[in-house]
């Protein structure tokens, strides 16, 4: 402690207190830049807790490098960011859709496949994607659906049908993702459509069908689903599996579907940015993320699925089982991937705002 | 600094006349359309709500935030400072986990349902989260600092003579604060609704965790042109209309006060 | 007189308390063994010892708490000398500089933060805690001038005027009798633009660079896979660290009286 002896006048020392609380929480703290010794820096933008330390300390003894992770919270800022000018990154993990906006913006590096053997190991359901099927410039990391999470001990039988988000029986314990492509991508399915339809009738249509299911709605929100399905606040939420599988875990009376109507499949994806410094070494840090115990271990922390095959043998036994985490086979036919829609959006955008307003 | 300021500002500027690329971004060919899309009634409503909201949590901040800044002002001066930071500390703890504990405070299972159905007040839970009351309260929470601290700026130091003879002179407290407090204290009382009404107008975090989400202000909808529709340009003219419109308002006052001000000196 | 003070104390109170309870909640459940706070799931001091080890999420407070304290004094000697500068222009041309001076807070904050990448990325300046910096300083002069100039308005001029009379440099009035008068509105702007720069998430999302991670970087970046408990632990710390100190300067304080 600063001897407070010194300190004159007592409105001095009140603001010594205030910088006390800075100073001692700061004092204590290795900076950014301390332990490695000067060498490689790796930059990687990513989801925040998508890797865990443990993991970044492996490759950094590995590779004798160092690895600054950074995070960002939706594709939209990762792109804004990038759009704007940032640069300094060498890999990051943007989402199928986005991968395809990233190529055409001409942010990208291709990949050299032959630093990344792991590559090799990818499951069958995640080759020639449609967003790029050579795996030229990305290459998908961790994936999953997107569905309804439920509780079983209010729900049944099992919902095997969106419309159950209809059902005014639940009023007021339907939560829905606070996303306009994801809510419509229901409507339009409920209605049998595709979710990537730029037909505006067909919007419309979807619209008026949200419009019905609004005074049920508890809430749209892609944050705190999982917080109310535990609770038990809602009784049906839709929303990520992987946020779900984590709700399964605190409250085991909860389900997940893919309903026979079919749903989204998503996958973050690593991809090398053009202006990367480091494309040797970020090509190494890829294919050390795609090792079937790394992403395994990644799996059993996430509970998102990995896109390694041989990782889903190592992978708790449970998670496996789980198709909120890994999706059955029976549901893969009926799945669609969200592509990026153009100015077509525009349409989706004035619909959704009218859902809100109304 | 200012370089730091006017040319971002340009820029945006610059940006609202431009149009959206298809993939994002910036296409820079000339255009008003951005402002034309802005007379869409649909977003009048959103305005009209936003202003709404935003006024009823400025004049709940000023009912709070008054007492409050007037004790501080009067306690003696050594403690003034460390009233001070008792008010600010929740606001060291992030914005985020507060509204959070917000939510599970206001929820059906909450403490606040809790509390009530155990004192006997009502038997049934009632949805407070989730709704327009949950947003007042989630705006209010967060800018009532912006308010207590330029009160009790100008505050500190009100003659104190002055007040203890309106006492004597005035039946009522009412009349005492409406006659004598409050016109000393004009201009702590503008800075805070400045400070209170402009960032609750762009508040878009509070509106979707508190009031789930189901209906937009125009925090949220500059949110979504920017990072859900990645349209800057119509994101920057929403933005520019709004910040016209704000300072124009508190110019047009500035500018009367002024003239007004001159007169009670007599220039 | 005894009425309108026991009602404006019990008005104090209700507002600390209305302050102090989500804080109440959140220190709670730091404490809390589930993952996800929702419900109450038995006691635990877990999330205090992931904290004390998490390097990242400590060298991200660092970062915040540094930026902080930098920006708050630029933007305290930049708000404090425009709001001066202000009050000397005749009052017909003060509401267009005043207009413009409040502009910063009238952009939201979204818009600020593109500018201020655009701007950066344009003049090629690498993006880093400086800019950062540079990024909440913009944003804070205003709120800093606003509240700084809500004081000198009801100031007397003519101390100013006497103190000129009887032989000061400008300087010298300005530092013995202008400032003095000011330091509870620079108290309350310093605390203010102290409490925003913490806890600011946009501008600083936009103008941070690689490796320049703050706190709300990393606590909004988890809303997608939950909040971890652990950032209640690190509010409740920095709460409880924060009161102890005020206790300990009242208690020495005492002491010397």
């Amino acid at each position: 402690m600063v001897n407070n002896h010194q300190m004159h006048t007592s409105r001095n020392r009140k603001w010594l207190a205030a910088f006390l609380c800075v100073a001692s929480l700061s004092a204590c703290q290795p900076t950014a830049e301390d332990g490695l010794k000067k060498g490689r820096t790796l930059y990687y933008f990513t989801w925040s807790d998508y890797v865990s330390p443990d993991l970044i300390a492996e490759f950094e003894r590995q590779a004798s490098a160092k690895v600054v992770v950074d995070t960002f919270s939706s594709n939209e800022e990762l792109l804004a960011k990038l759009q704007g000018g940032a640069t300094g990154y060498d890999v990051a993990a943007p989402s199928d859709f986005m991968v395809s906006i990233m190529v055409r913006q001409g942010l990208l590096a291709e990949l050299a496949l032959e630093k990344i053997p792991n590559a090799t190991l990818l499951a069958e359901r995640l080759q020639r994607l449609p967003f790029d099927p050579d795996n030229r410039y990305s290459i998908p990391y961790l994936w999953g659906t997107v569905g309804i999470g439920y509780d079983s001990n209010v729900i049944s039988p099992p919902p095997e049908s969106w419309t159950v988000l209809w059902d005014p029986r639940f009023k007021g314990r339907i939560s829905m993702l606070n996303d306009q492509r994801e809510v419509f991508g229901v409507a339009l399915r409920v209605i049998g459509q595709s979710l990537n339809s730029r037909d505006p009738t067909v919007i419309g249509q979807a619209k008026a069908k949200l419009l019905s299911q609004k005074p049920l709605v508890k809430t749209y929100t892609s944050e705190s689903y999982d917080q109310l399905l535990i609770s038990g606040e809602v009784a049906l939420a839709h929303g990520w599996g992987g946020a779900i599988a984590r709700a399964m875990a605190e409250r085991p009376s909860i389900k997940y579907v893919v309903p026979k109507e079919g749903g989204t499949i998503w996958a973050d994806c690593l991809v090398v940015l053009k202006t990367s410094r480091n494309k040797d070494l970020a090509m190494r840090f890829i294919n050390y993320l795609l090792d079937p115990v790394v992403a395994a271990r990644t799996t059993n922390r996430l509970r998102f699925a990995s896109s390694n095959r041989q990782a889903k043998a190592l992978v708790d036994e449970q998670l496996r089982e789980n198709p909120a985490v890994y999706p059955l086979d029976s549901t893969f036919d009926r799945l669609e991937w969200m592509a990026d829609l153009g100015d077509a959006i525009r349409q989706y955008d004035r619909a959704w705002t009218e859902l809100k307003m109304q | 600094m200012g370089i730091f300021f006017f040319i971002p500002l340009l820029i945006v500027l610059a940006v609202s006349f431009a149009s959206r690329g298809t993939d994002g971004g910036v296409e820079w060919t000339f255009s008003l359309t951005n402002y034309a899309h802005l007379a869409d009634p649909l977003y009048f409503r959103i305005y009209g709500r936003s202003i709404a909201l935003a006024l009823a949590t400025t004049a709940l901040c000023l009912l709070l935030g008054f007492p409050l800044a007037y004790s501080i002002a009067r306690a003696p001066i050594r403690w003034q400072g460390i009233w001070l930071l008792l008010v600010m500390i929740p606001f060291w703890t992030n914005f985020l986990v507060r509204t959070y504990a917000w939510m599970f405070i206001l929820r059906t299972e909450g403490l606040m349902n809790t509390l009530l159905i155990n004192l006997g007040v009502m038997t049934q839970p009632i949805e407070l989260l989730y709704s327009d009351w949950a947003i007042l309260i989630g705006l209010v929470y967060g800018y009532l600092p912006f308010m207590v601290l330029p009160l009790y700026a100008a505050t500190e130091r009100l003659d104190l003579s002055v007040v203890e003879a309106a006492w004597d002179l005035y039946a009522t407290g009412w009349s005492v604060f409406w006659r004598v407090i409050l016109p000393l204290t004009k201009p702590g009382v503008i800075a805070g609704c400045i400070l209170v009404f402009i960032p609750s107008l762009g508040a878009f975090i509070t509106p979707d965790l508190l009031g789930g989400a189901k209906t937009m202000m125009v925090g949220n909808l500059i949110q979504h042109e920017y990072l859900v529709m990645r349209d800057w340009p119509l994101g920057s003219a929403i933005s520019f209309s709004l910040m016209a419109l704000v300072l124009l308002a508190v110019m047009a006052y500035f500018k009367t006060d002024g003239r007004l001000d001159r007169l009670e000196r007599g220039v | 007189m005894n009425r309108g003070r026991i009602w404006l104390r019990s008005a104090s109170l209700a507002n600390l308390l209305f302050l102090y309870l989500p804080i109440a909640v959140l220190i709670l459940f730091s404490f809390n063994a589930s993952r996800l706070s929702a419900t109450w799931q038995g006691g635990t001091f877990r999330w205090y010892l992931v904290l004390v080890e998490d390097q990242a999420l400590l060298a991200a407070v660092h970062n915040s708490l540094v930026v902080a304290a930098v920006s708050t004094f630029l933007a305290t000697v930049l708000g404090v000398s425009a709001a001066v500068g202000l009050e000397r222009l005749p009052a017909g041309r003060r509401w267009t500089v005043e207009g413009a001076l409040l502009l910063p807070l009238v952009i939201p904050e979204v818009m600020l933060g593109v500018a201020l990448l655009l701007f950066f990325v344009m003049i090629k300046v690498p993006l880093s805690l400086v800019t950062v910096t540079i990024g909440h300083t913009v944003w804070n002069v205003p709120i800093v001038a606003v509240i700084v100039q809500a004081r000198l308005q009801k100031l007397d001029s003519r101390l100013v005027e006497a103190a000129l009379d009887l032989g000061a440099t400008p300087w010298q009035a300005f530092r013995r009798v202008t400032l003095p008068l000011l330091t509870p509105a620079i108290i309350g702007a310093v605390l203010m633009a102290f409490t925003l720069s913490l806890d600011d998430f946009i501008v600083t999302f936009f103008t941070a660079g690689p490796g320049s991670t703050t706190l709300p970087l990393k606590v909004y970046s988890m809303i997608k896979s939950g909040v971890s408990p652990e950032i209640n632990a690190l509010s409740a710390m920095l709460v409880l660290i924060s009161m102890a100190l005020i206790g300990l300067s009242l208690l020495v304080q005492r002491q010397r009286h």
